[in-house]
């Protein structure tokens, strides 16, 4: 029913307590029609519908409807920061008494729409708006512009399923990955582990790390740990079973189509394997900047000057199934030792084994880390060396370690209000460096301050304004912030010059004044010496 | 010279001698409510309505304060000055200044809703209206408060049934005695912070029939508040104070939290979309109802609300103004 599920979004939205967040979805799961808890796996793991209608059309609709303003209809949007709710706001009060009708209805009706003229598709949503409550309009909205991003992750969403349903986590998990069509499976079949043998395209849950605590020496007897590099490309999984090779990345995508260069080496993988490890920019095994790996990804076949200029290899970590064993409880030694034969045996051009570092102790690692950024590399990743290859991002067998971000301190010019939880909050700002008298903007962050923080930057942001170009104020150049940085790439898309990987807020510099900012040269001399 | 003027301390009303609200000590301070955020300190003389002065006098600890009831006019040096209800929280009222050829309304803050405590908004004709705009967005369209205190009330009795003491954040002063209102005959005992007691407290000694409240203080004993109802003030959100209420649900009382993700900012259990405030309806109705041809809008969504002020044929402009920094609750 769509009301529950409306009322299971609003609950969630609200609750921060993990264990709390299980218990409402377990209720959910409990009360909900089978086919509509597919629906919500797949809605929160981000396997949303195929979009029949466009965040256009929803808006065009909805402002004859409320009959605002195009003007109104944007500053309202601004101020909620998301389109579905603000739709569902701006619409008056349901005028017929609704059906309570199930989620997988709305959604099978939204997928038939795909055929529809442009007329039908606005008299469905129409009615469903004019029957909806102001909740469940919600919900519908985001069928359709999609993403719930409520802060259900993977994890909590098999903990919930583990109280319904006879199967370890991992294996939930495991269940609920890959690709599979809510419209098209029961929900017994998928959580049927014998049906695991008939999806061959199936990846394994990616086990993720926490950032190690300022310092591994609390990881005790270094003896018991290996070390790798960090790369910093797109973690991802080749899997290889009955012939047919897949490319899957960690957000759960399948990418095999968007890297030809990996075509001949799952032709040669032998069946029953499964890789994991890094997708990564690179030439004759050499680590290549992640930026260079942005031109294609966006692109579904990417073309001969891309593949030429952007080459990928695949820096192999861990080896998850072999001869069609799962092994993922065996140990890491035991997978590494596996995998160093597999990928000496393949000896194939795109395949390389990421390297251990080896080292005699944590301060020995420490010099080494220093490295790190010639190497192409963003730090270690320490696994413990008796570690199964656990599901999820977990705590105490492995940790990223890594190095510290590049920082520049800069002038904050433009600023912008905020979506979700920033709702009606200066939240999204653009920063400048000084050249001579002027002011170049290189870089935009949206995180890093405290809500407090934020709240002081919003209120500055009101009573400094010096323009306003719709949603953006230009304000005062007063506040000077430090901005952290992974990694810097020449661009001729920014004024600049320069595009920074993962750019944030590292602290406010209270203590600084707009003239004590970095300049354009400084940005310069780091591309020079990092941006290669 | 127009009648009022926008100036460096406030509007001033240069005639008759007198600010409305000023945000700088002045000698004659007209107040239209009691928010600290239009209530200073530091002025010599101060007036306002009957209800508004042991709110001031608690507040400001001002002494030299005039009081005045709604519909009675004073002349001050020849400009006849007359205060009516504005309903925002209790003694709030809007000003009417009149020259007998030029007639102003300054409305301070307000909502059309009656609460049935802070007196009955009342439409005042006039050619020159100031308003407030902090609800000036259509996303903000408020649902009839009954069935908002009908779902305090219902989520009040799930705590409870769940061995939950239910905390209800509210402003001290106006959305505290509104919300005490609304659940004070399902659940008259109700325990309160310090600062919404003070506040209680000085009103019914001011001769308000509102529910006494239950002050919390170091010496309450902990069973007293297991399961029980408290009010606190916005402050009091991850106090100490607060963690001692465990094991407890929270919840805010705002317009603000109409919004989704002003909810999640709040970490709160739940957020009730209460408002002292009118909503966009309730402010285009206030504008239009006064019959005024010059709408000043100032503090909220000042410059969307004064150009769609503006395309429905009413001459607006935003007024810059040092309104709207305390009552973050609205």
């Amino acid at each position: 029913m769509i009301s529950l599920f409306a009322q299971l979004v609003k609950t969630i939205g609200n609750l921060t307590r993990t264990n709390e967040k299980v218990a409402a979805l377990s209720r959910y799961f409990s009360e909900a029609p089978e086919a509509d808890k597919l629906w919500v796996i797949a809605l929160f793991t981000g396997r949303r519908p195929k979009r029949t209608v466009s965040s256009t059309q929803l808006a065009e609709w909805c402002r004859e409807q409320s009959g605002w303003p195009a003007w109104l209809f944007e500053e309202c949007y601004h101020t909620v920061g998301d389109l579905a709710e603000t739709i569902a706001l701006l619409l008056s009060p349901p005028t017929e008494a609704a059906q309570d009708l199930p989620l997988h209805y709305y959604i099978e009706k939204l997928r038939v729409l795909s055929a529809a003229t442009p007329e039908e598709k606005k008299s469905f949503i129409l009615d469903c708006w004019q029957r909806l409550r102001s909740d469940e309009r919600l919900v519908f909205n985001k069928l359709i512009t999609g993403g719930f991003r409520i802060g259900v992750s993977q994890q909590l969403l098999v903990q919930a399923l583990s109280k319904l349903l006879p199967l370890e986590t991992s294996q939930i998990a495991h269940q609920i990955s890959g690709q599979w069509d809510p419209s098209a499976i029961s929900f017994s079949t998928l959580f049927d582990p014998s049906h695991l043998a008939t999806d061959v395209s199936k990846p394994y849950p990616f086990f993720l790390a926490y950032a190690v605590e300022d310092d591994p020496t609390g990881l005790g007897d270094p003896a018991l740990w290996q070390a790798e590099w960090k790369w910093d490309g797109i973690r991802g999984q080749l899997v290889k079973r009955q012939e047919q090779g897949f490319v899957w990345s960690r957000g759960e995508e399948l990418m095999t189509d968007k890297f030809p260069e990996y075509t001949s080496l799952l032709e040669q993988l032998p069946d029953g394997t499964v890789i994991d490890g890094e997708i990564m920019p690179s030439i004759d095994g050499k680590p290549l900047p992640f930026s260079l790996l942005q031109t294609r990804i966006g692109r579904k076949n990417p073309g001969k000057k891309q593949l030429e200029s952007a080459p990928v290899a695949f820096f192999a970590y861990d080896l998850l199934e072999w001869q069609g064993n799962d092994l993922r409880e065996e140990i890491l030694s035991t997978r590494r030792a596996l995998l160093e034969e597999l990928v000496l045996g393949q000896a194939h051009p795109r395949l390389s084994l990421s390297p251990v570092v080896p080292f005699a102790d944590w301060n020995d690692l420490r010099r080494q880390r220093e490295a790190a950024r010639d190497i192409g590399a963003e730090g270690f990743m320490l696994k413990r060396k008796d570690s199964a290859y656990q599901a999820g991002r977990r705590r105490g067998d492995w940790w990223k370690w890594k190095i510290d971000p590049l920082t520049i301190d800069a002038v904050m010019i433009y600023a912008q209000k905020g979506h979700g939880r920033r709702s009606n909050l200066y939240t999204d700002y653009t920063f400048a460096v000084r050249d001579g008298d002027k002011l170049v903007s290189f870089a935009k962050a949206y995180s890093g301050l405290t809500d407090k923080e934020i709240a002081q930057v919003d209120t500055f942001v009101k009573r400094h304004s010096i323009e306003k170009f719709g949603p953006v104020r230009t304000v005062e150049p007063l506040l000077v912030f430090e901005i952290a940085f992974e990694g810097i790439a020449a661009s001729n898309r920014h004024k600049s010059g320069v595009a920074l990987r993962f750019p944030r807020i590292n602290r406010w510099r209270h203590d600084k004044k707009p003239e004590d900012i970095n300049t354009l040269a400084d940005l310069q001399q780091m591309l020079a010496l990092y941006g290669k | 010279m127009p009648l009022i003027q926008f100036t460096e301390s406030g509007l001033y009303c240069a005639r008759g001698g007198f600010y409305i609200d000023p945000w700088k000590p002045v000698d004659r301070a007209v107040i239209t409510h009691a928010h600290s955020d239009h209530a200073r300190a530091g002025s010599a003389h101060y007036l306002c309505h009957t209800d508004s002065r042991p709110l001031l006098q608690m507040r400001l600890g001002a002494d030299a304060i005039q009081a005045l009831p709604w519909g009675e006019s004073i002349s001050m040096n020849g400009i006849s000055l007359t205060l009516f209800p504005a309903g925002h929280i209790i003694g709030s009222s809007q000003v009417r200044i009149t020259d007998n050829i030029e007639t102003w309304v300054i409305s301070g803050d307000y909502k059309t809703v009656d609460d049935g405590i802070s007196g009955a908004f009342e439409p005042v004709a006039c050619q020159h209206f100031v308003t407030e705009s902090t609800f000036g967005l259509p996303i903000y369209q408020w649902r009839p408060q009954e069935e908002i205190y009908n779902d305090i009330r219902l989520w009040i009795t799930e705590n409870q049934a769940q061995g939950y003491t239910s905390v209800l954040l509210a402003y001290s002063l106006g959305k505290a005695q509104r919300v005490i209102e609304a659940i004070r005959h399902s659940f008259p005992r109700i325990h309160a912070h310090g600062a919404i007691a003070n506040a209680q407290e000085t009103l019914i000694a001011a001769g308000h029939p509102l529910q006494p409240v239950i002050r919390i203080t170091p010496d309450t004993p902990k069973a007293d508040l297991q399961k029980a109802v408290v009010i606190a003030p916005p402050s009091a959100d991850g106090s100490p104070w607060l963690k001692k209420l465990q094991p407890y649900k929270l919840a805010v009382c705002s317009g603000w939290m109409q919004v989704r993700g002003n909810q999640r900012r709040r970490n709160a259990d739940v957020g009730f979309v209460l408002s002292d405030h009118a909503d966009w309806n309730g402010l285009l109705q206030a504008c239009r109802s006064t019959g005024a041809e010059n709408v000043y809008v100032t503090h909220g969504f000042q410059s969307a609300f004064a150009r769609y002020l503006g395309e429905e044929g009413i001459n607006a402009v935003e007024l810059q103004t040092d309104f709207g920094r305390e009552d973050e609750e609205a």
